[in-house]
Formats: structure tokens, C-alpha cells, sequence
């Protein structure tokens, strides 16, 4: 934000108390401490402190460092100078899908969860269309309402331009400033910030891609996306590997439906070879909460027989001991159960029969 | 008749000499559809099997009298593949490469709100109007042609329902993957629309998923102007929020985008929300 020249407070991060408090030193104890961690809510949870001296600072830095937020956990903390604000605003560029454009989100309401400020109080958030080039004085006029202040409004123009040339140039989903500040000195600066970038226009931009925080993922997700699978962790007890992003979630929907839980979404995409699904399968075993492996593959691009390949080799190589489900329809689908049926495994061909049985498995495993 | 692919479809292939596209060229050709060429920027003269190689889609058109093109190149050159198809006058474009950036899209749309074009995707597995015209990466073996209308943002699970109305008995009229992104060229409502005025289509089959407000939106078009059966399937419904779900598009953020609001939408205004893909069939019977 400070190269598209928009004001923030100064500071710095520390990983220690220690640091912590050597830091707050520079402001004389008058400073923020700021969890780090990439989710919201952090204020809510107790992982912002305001702070009058050294000794609190370090108090509250010792205090955040180790805590957890949303099950996130916060290794650092950002200490930063403490400014004088006497109102605060929420600001945010990110894409309208619906309008399919860019949209300014303003709210004088800052420094509040929006979600909730849209839930409870939606005629205090406004939304306006931005191009690529905004004329300033349009913005101007819309924005006089909410900045009375001449000189606050002169300030908060270029904000807001920066922000959507930010937003465009890097290929964001969201910049959000919240709260922009106005100080007691009568300046706008954005007091704290989220950017988050778009996945798709990350290949675009080199130097973006090393401030990607794999803190953000689980292990097992970095391997997946490594690998060029899509994989989410989630709580449950079977395992599910499965061909396309939509019959992916209806396999994990459907267990539910059938009584059971699933332990991760994963899409194995298109053209799955043998060794993406050895990838998939390592990933899937390395849950010590997994009863089944439930696979449900209907081949288009995808070929059965590749896919038996891949489960066979897998349980040559991975030495499998949990029971495995097998759906296989589509391209190749003889071929493929015939190669399993030689290794003595059976695919059905029924989604629904498939997800029963690996829900009855699971149950049975909870049992013994 | 069908909607947006037909017999008469004459169509291009835009990367026809990578992997992809070589392959799928040669897929739709043994379905039956016309493939009448394709465009690789510096590969005029060539052949692909039986097919010509332009350098444009401008002299693509000339040549061969294409009026829809399908799209295969690397996501980076993706939006500029469909500004060159629209600017050479072809009516129907589809995008069936992933990994656009957003922004791409939302200027994408801008620009082609006032050109006669008509873009399916990005994202998509494509259009099929079964027995006559394939244009995408679908197995066409699964299709039969009936009288089932299908609008789906997936790939492999419209697949599964295609097959399972197959296995039913049901053809198809047209099947249209309209994309797994935010934003996307067509979405339910035209769909919608023209289904309403085909006269082989007599029911629609809706298959939606979390993210965004489209089924929603969806669902208040259907109940002031459809007056076909419509049944819908909504996958996510167990997605924990602020996860991408494989799709760019498929994500619950900022409390919206949940599988409940537009199951409850699509219920209010009449339509018939299975819970399992094949409860399809049994629905629309």
C-alpha cells in the first residue's frame, strides 16, 4: 500500500516478547500489538492490544504470540506506532459478481465487522461501479457525503484511486482498509489492511508468489496443490477421492446424507495418470482419523483404467490397510474394473451404492 | 430444435495444435460435428489431421464459413483468443480453458455487452446438443437425444446426471456446462430463456453449487417466466465457508453463497430440488 502511495502506520513484526518489547521502545511503549494471522475477527478474539508502555506492550505481545484465532494459530505479532483516530471508515475494492465488475464497498461504519454492519445496518454501506480509470471528480461528488471535510476529501480521493489501481495491477480479490483512519491531526491513513490476491492471476505476477503464507494451509493441502490436485481438509472419517470440483462436493454432500462424514474434498482433475493418484492416496492415508477411502471417478477426459493403475500401484507402494470403495463409470471403465477385479478389488457403479457402503464400512471400523 | 448448437454449427478450434485442443478437434469430428478448422498464430498452413490451420480467426472465417469457436489456449491468452473470435463476427464462442483471472473477465464482459457474440465459460466442459453437434470436451458416447434441457456449473458431475437420465430413458436436448468461474460470459437466466422457447426441450434440469447469488437469481426467473418443469441439484451443501471448493466460483464468503439460500430459493419458486444426483430422473418423470 505505501508503493501506491497510501499512508500506513509505521512498525514492525516480532516473533518474541523480547522483540516486542525493543520494538515498542522506538514509540515509548505507545503502540498497536497485532496478532498476525490470516483471518478476520482478530480484534474480537483478543489478538489487538493498544498499548501505553513498553511493559504492556510486552505483556500483551507474550499474551498473543502461541494464542489461536479461528483455529489459526499467531506466531507473530505487528507492533506498530499508535496514531490519534478520531473516526474511522471501512473501504474496500473487490469484484461484484453479480454487476461482473469492480466495486467500492464504503462504510462509516469502520473498524466493525462489515459482515455484520451489512446484516444489521445495510443503508450504511454504499457500493459504486469503478472502471479502470475513475474520473476524480466523480468520485469526488460521490464521496462528499461521506467526507464533509474538504481536506478529508481531498485525501480520501486518491485512497481510493490507489486502491483500485492496487486491486487492477495485481490481480486482488479484495483490498480492504479497515478501519482508514482519520487522525487527530486531520490525515487518513489506513490503520489496518487485507489484500487478498486472486489464484488465478498469482502466475502473473513472480514477485507475488513468495509472499504466499503457507501458514495459511495444512500440510497436507501444500503437497495437494504441489501436485496440481485441489484438496480442502475437512473433519470426518472418509476419505474421498474424486474426479471434477462439483461431483467432488456432491460425493462429500451425499455421505453426509447417508450418515457419514468426510475427511477432505479432493478433485484429482481431468486427465488423472497413475502417479497423480498415488499423490491423492498418500495424501488421503497420511489422516490417522481415516476408516475408508471412498473413490468415485466418472470418466470423461479421465480413463478408468488409468485410475486403477494409480489405486493399484498405491496399494503396492503404500501398503494400504483401511478398506477402499470403488466407483468406476465412464471412459475405459471395463478395462479399468477388469484390472482390479484381476487384483481382487470391486468398483460398482453406482454413486449412491458406493457412498452407502463406505459409510457402513466407516461405522463398522467404529464399532470393532 | 435445440438451443445454441445444432447440425448447421460450423466450427473452429482455437489452439488446435496443442495437446488439448488436437485431441478434442479430433473427439468432436468422430461425435458428428462439423469442425471445419483451427487458429494457431503462426502455424497457418499446417494441417491438424484433416483439419486447416489459420493464423487468424478473421481468415479462419473467410475460408471456411465458421460461425462458432471453441477455445483451448493457455489461460493467459484466453481472453484475447475470445476478443480476436468476437471481433472477427463469430456468434458463439466457447471457453472451455480454466484459470482466468477474474479481472479478465469483468473486462471481458464490458466489452462484449455491445458486440453480437455469445460467450459459453470460461471454465466449462462445453455445449451438446446430443445426435447432432458437440462442441467441448464432454463424452459424447453418455448423451442420447429427448427432450431434457440440462444448465449445469460443473463438468464431471453434469456427467453423472446426464448418464443417470440416459440410463433412464431421458434424452437430452441441449447440455450446457456454463463455467466453474465468478464470472462467467452466459449464465442461467438466457439459458433459461431460450429452453422456455425450444420446442424439443419440455424440462429443464438445474445444476448449481455454492458461491455467489446465480441460483437466486435464478430461481426469480423461473418463477415469473418459466413455465416448464424445472429440477435442480445444488452441490456444497456441506463446504465449510471460505474454502474454494476446486472452482474459482465455488466459495461461501462474507455469509453469502451458501447451498441452503438457494435450495430455499429454488423451492419457492416451484422447482424441484433433489437431494442426490439420481433422483434426477424419478424427479422429472
Amino acid at each position: 500500500m505505501r508503493t501506491y502511495g497510501i499512508s500506513v502506520p509505521d512498525g514492525k513484526v516480532a516473533e518474541t516478547a523480547d522483540q516486542a518489547a525493543s520494538i515498542a521502545a522506538q514509540w515509548d511503549g505507545a503502540v498497536v500489538v497485532k496478532g498476525q494471522v490470516l483471518t478476520g475477527g482478530r480484534g474480537k478474539a483478543g489478538a489487538i492490544k493498544v498499548v501505553s508502555s513498553v511493559a504492556e506492550a510486552r505483556a500483551s505481545a507474550e499474551k498473543i504470540i502461541g494464542m489461536t484465532v479461528k483455529d489459526l494459530p499467531v506466531n507473530r505479532v505487528l507492533i506498530t506506532e499508535r496514531i490519534n483516530i478520531a473516526s474511522e471508515y471501512y473501504l474496500a475494492v473487490t469484484i461484484d459478481r453479480e454487476a461482473e465488475s469492480v466495486v467500492l464497498i464504503l462504510s462509516a461504519a469502520g473498524g466493525m465487522d462489515i459482515e455484520e454492519v451489512a446484516a444489521t445496518e445495510p443503508e450504511k454501506i454504499r457500493r459504486l461501479t469503478l472502471t479502470a480509470d475513475p474520473s476524480p471528480e466523480s468520485l469526488k461528488t460521490w464521496l462528499a457525503h461521506a467526507f464533509p471535510d474538504a481536506g478529508h476529501l481531498d485525501q480520501a480521493v486518491p485512497i481510493i484511486l490507489a486502491m483500485n489501481r492496487l486491486f487492477r495491477e495485481k490481480d486482488c480479490s479484495l483490498v480492504e482498509i479497515n478501519p482508514l483512519a482519520i487522525t487527530a491531526e486531520g490525515k487518513l491513513v489506513a490503520a489496518d489492511a487485507k489484500i487478498v490476491l486472486d489464484d488465478n492471476g498469482v502466475p502473473l505476477h513472480p514477485e507475488l508468489a513468495e509472499l504466499r503464507n503457507d501458514e495459511e494451509y495444512t500440510a497436507d493441502e501444500i503437497e495437494a496443490k504441489a501436485a496440481g490436485l485441489s484438496f480442502v481438509s475437512l473433519e470426518g472419517e472418509i476419505g474421498c477421492m474424486v474426479n471434477g470440483a462439483g461431483l467432488a462436493m456432491a460425493t462429500m454432500d451425499g455421505i453426509k446424507l447417508a450418515g457419514g462424514t468426510a475427511a477432505n474434498f479432493l478433485d484429482v482433475g481431468g486427465s488423472s495418470n497413475p502417479e497423480k493418484v498415488l499423490t491423492a492416496m498418500r495424501i488421503l492415508l497420511r489422516n490417522d482419523q481415516l476408516k475408508v477411502i471412498l473413490i468415485n471417478i466418472f470418466g470423461g477426459i479421465t480413463r478408468c483404467d488409468d485410475v486403477a493403475r494409480g489405486i493399484l500401484m498405491a496399494r503396492e507402494q503404500l501398503g494400504i490397510t483401511v478398506p477402499m470403495v470403488i466407483r468406476l463409470v465412464g471412459t475405459n471403465e471395463t478395462q479399468g474394473r477388469d484390472l482390479l477385479q484381476q487384483a481382487g478389488l470391486i468398483a460398482t457403479r453406482s454413486m449412491t451404492e458406493a457412498i452407502e457402503q463406505a459409510v457402513a464400512q466407516a461405522q463398522g471400523g467404529a464399532r470393532s | 430444435m435445440s438451443i445454441l448448437v445444432n447440425e448447421q454449427t460450423r466450427v473452429l478450434v482455437q489452439g488446435i495444435t496443442g495437446r488439448d485442443g488436437s485431441f478434442h478437434a479430433r473427439s468432436m469430428q468422430e461425435y458428428g460435428t462439423q469442425v471445419v478448422g483451427g487458429v494457431t498464430p503462426g502455424k497457418g498452413g499446417q494441417t491438424v489431421g484433416t483439419l486447416p490451420v489459420f493464423n487468424t480467426v478473421a481468415e479462419a472465417m473467410a475460408e471456411t464459413g465458421a460461425n462458432c469457436s471453441v477455445i483451448f489456449v493457455p489461460a493467459r491468452f484466453a481472453a484475447h483468443a475470445v476478443r480476436e473470435a468476437a471481433d472477427a463476427g463469430i456468434s458463439l464462442v466457447i471457453c472451455i480453458t480454466e484459470g482466468l483471472p477474474v479481472l479478465n473477465m469483468t473486462d471481458l464482459s464490458a466489452e462484449l455487452k455491445d458486440k453480437p457474440v455469445r460467450l459459453i465459460g470460461p471454465n466449462c466442459p462445453g455445449v451438446i446438443s446430443p445426435g447432432q453437434c458437440k462442441v467441448g470436451i464432454m463424452p459424447g458416447h453418455i448423451h442420447k437425444p429427448g427432450g431434457v434441457g440440462v444448465i449445469s456449473r460443473s463438468g464431471t458431475l453434469t456427467y453423472e446426471v446426464v448418464y443417470s437420465l440416459t440410463e433412464s430413458g431421458m434424452g437430452q436436448s441441449t447440455c450446457i456446462g456454463v463455467g466453474g468461474d465468478p464470472i462467467i460470459g452466459t449464465g442461467y437466466l438466457d439459458l433459461l430463456a431460450m429452453f422456455e422457447q425450444d420446442d424439443q426441450t419440455d424440462s429443464i434440469v438445474l445444476i448449481g453449487e455454492i458461491g455467489g447469488e446465480a441460483e437466486e437469481r435464478a430461481a426469480e426467473y423461473i418463477k415469473t417466466s418459466v413455465s416448464k418443469k424445472v429440477v435442480a441439484f445444488i452441490s456444497g451443501r456441506t463446504a465449510p465457508p471460505g474454502k474454494r471448493m476446486g472452482h474459482a466460483g465455488a466459495i461461501i464468503s462474507g455469509g453469502k453463497g451458501g447451498a441452503e439460500a438457494k435450495v430455499n430459493a429454488l423451492r419457492e419458486a416451484g422447482v424441484v430440488v433433489v437431494d442426490r444426483p439420481d433422483q434426477i430422473p424419478g424427479a422429472l418423470a
